[in-house]
């Protein structure tokens, strides 16, 4: 594994290095640099400190492991690959992900989710340890959502979830009392069958940071889904 | 000199703030080192600081900071100051010649005190008064613009990237206990001098990253109160909001949050009843001061700072902190610059009022 020293590096020039790396590359001190591992497709990314904007945007395949808090806009369009956050993440986390999956310990900013899509093989998910902001979810339109609200001491998740929300599945590990969902989607507690497709992803959350599944798993949960499979009815024009 | 508002650019702008809540004080080289990993969220086309508490020996006068275009403005202003004040003391601000700032007007500052015999004629009082004497240098004066008239405070701003325009006013010179700073992308105009951020009215300063949709409609309105925006950039008419909301409607922080990032009324009608009943009066009563569009602001005043995100947070913002010190900015890695170990990082939600006062008695 490479190491890197990111402190008084431009972005770009960080960005070449771990490009043309033929190995595994750990960056320490990054403070800031935008844009690390875009559209990589292989490799192992180990980074400390706290990474600027757009950290793996279109990433392709590679794998992402952050110990710190990550920016605004993590794993925008990505395509493939895993990113796991140790920490909190800002704004726009996934901001229409196509494929692969992003795990975050901590809190999730705004717009969580917003636009992520599927095509048949390709199912993006987010797995969101503690609470998000608002607009979470907002036009998604495939794709899996998950908002475990560990230790949350607020609502785990702020106003206007769902908001255009017309495909794909989002659970909230909370009863969602005092919750407003939007008339086009479906929000009910999720059973055991519902929970399965779920599991996976929520055992390889417990197992990256080291919570108890059993805990985790014993609560309620709720399952929101999209309403209709003509979202845009009567939204634009009588149709 | 050049004007703006013919030139439209689309986009990014970066803010950034600290304050020792001890009221202890800091050279400016921190908030200047804050803007370093921000860089590419500007281009070049405008930065600045402010700082409050840097003028202890001027304390209880007004320091104006004044732009002119030519030495002849300078005593076309002057004799507008002469009449309205006794200037305790006048100087050049102390600039560094460097390569990344170019084409630097004349920078002047001058200390001074309202006229007493004026405002007893007036009947004005103090603050008022200097309000409309900014107002009339900077709309009747052409080639003169006062950019900063607080107590013991000033701006600090000119086109370039924020890190040259700190080391180019020297701002490790000066120590304040509480900064905030700007790195300008503009949107709409090319950027001047003028045009570059914080704007300042009394001792109140706003960075802002964002742009303003309701712009033409808070300007109609703030200028039936005596305000002009001159310097046709958004930002300038939400200091004039906050002049207007805080020191003449007497609107405590919050309630000013509550009308300029006003929540939706489906938000409101969720609220308890009280609070409903306070929210629906501030939103009717001063509907034209909403600002719509993507915002994150930090609004300086004397003794504290009061950072704010438009209510769809279409804008980001952090805060820390760190001891005595809290720090805010948009992002992350520019609060870690100021302190690797700043604790308690959380983003504020849309419409949330981040407030830091330094401690009574402590500035």
């Amino acid at each position: 594994m490479i190491k890197i020293n990111s402190e008084n590096m431009n972005f770009k020039d960080l960005n070449d290095k771990v490009r043309k790396a033929t190995e595994d590359v750990e960056i320490y001190g990054a403070l800031g640099e935008r844009f690390i591992g875009a559209g990589l497709s292989d490799k192992k990314l180990v980074i400390r400190g706290t990474p600027g904007n757009a950290l793996g945007a279109y990433l392709n395949g590679a794998a992402i492991e952050v110990f710190g808090n990550a920016q605004d806009a993590v794993g925008d369009t990505m395509n493939d690959g895993k990113i796991v956050v140790h920490g909190n993440i800002g704004d726009c986390t996934g901001y229409a992900m196509r494929g692969g999956k992003i795990f975050v310990e901590g809190n999730a900013g705004y717009r969580a989710g917003i636009h992520m899509k599927a095509y048949k093989e390709k199912i993006p998910a987010l797995i969101i340890g503690g609470t998000t902001g608002s607009f979470l979810g907002e036009y998604q339109a495939g794709g899996i959502i998950i908002v475990l609200g560990i230790g949350a001491d607020k609502p785990v998740v702020g106003n206007f979830p769902c908001t255009g929300m017309h495909g794909g599945k989002m659970l909230l590990r909370s009863d969602c009392k005092g919750i407003n969902f939007p008339k086009n989607v479906h929000a009910k507690p999720a059973t055991k069958e519902d929970l399965a497709e779920f599991y996976p992803f929520i055992k390889e959350f417990c197992e990256l940071f080291k919570k108890d599944e059993k805990e985790i798993l014993n609560s309620q949960f709720t399952l929101i889904t999209p309403d209709s499979n003509n979202p845009y009815k009567q939204m634009y024009v009588a149709n | 000199m050049f004007k703006e508002g013919e030139i439209r650019i689309p986009s990014g702008c970066a803010i950034s703030a600290v304050i020792s809540r001890e009221g202890k004080k800091m050279t400016g080289e921190k908030i200047i080192e804050s803007m370093i990993p921000m860089h590419d969220r500007s281009n070049g086309l405008g930065g600045g600081f402010a700082g409050y508490g840097i003028y202890p020996n001027h304390k209880d006068e007004y320091a104006l900071h004044i732009f002119f275009n030519d030495k002849y403005r300078i005593e076309e202003c002057e004799k507008i100051l002469k009449d309205s004040f006794e200037i305790v003391e006048k100087e050049l601000i102390p600039t560094r010649k460097m390569p990344e700032i170019t084409d630097e007007p004349i920078i002047m500052r001058y200390f001074v005190l309202p006229l007493n015999s004026l405002l007893t004629s007036l009947q004005l009082d103090e603050k008022e008064f200097v309000v409309r004497v900014v107002m009339k240098i900077n709309t009747e004066v052409d080639g003169a613009y006062v950019f900063s008239s607080g107590k013991n405070m000033g701006a600090f701003k000119a086109v370039g990237f924020p890190e040259d325009v700190g080391r180019f006013y020297k701002l490790d010179e000066y120590e304040g206990y509480s900064w905030t700073a700007h790195g300008r992308y503009p949107t709409n105009t090319p950027g001047w001098w003028g045009g570059a951020h914080p704007f300042g009215l009394l001792d109140y300063t706003i960075v802002h990253n964002g742009e303003i949709s309701s712009y033409d409609a808070n300007r109609r309105f703030i200028e039936m109160f005596g305000y002009k925006c001159t310097l046709q950039t958004d930002t300038e008419v939400i200091t004039y909001i906050a002049d207007y909301l805080i020191r003449r409607q007497g609107l405590s922080l919050t309630e000013t949050a509550s009308v300029i990032a006003a929540p939706f009324w489906e938000t409101i009608d969720a609220k308890p009843e009280k609070e409903k009943e306070k929210l629906k009066y501030l939103r009717t009563v001063f509907s034209s001061l909403l600002i719509t569009g993507p915002f994150s602001i930090i609004l300086g005043f004397d003794g504290g700072l009061m950072a704010l995100n438009d209510r769809l947070k279409l804008r980001s913002m952090v805060v820390g902190e760190k001891d005595d010190k809290v720090f805010i900015a948009s992002e992350e890695a520019a609060i870690r610059t100021m302190e690797i170990n700043a604790e308690n990082l959380y983003s504020p939600m849309g419409g949330e009022p981040v407030i830091v006062k330094v401690k009574e008695g402590k500035f």
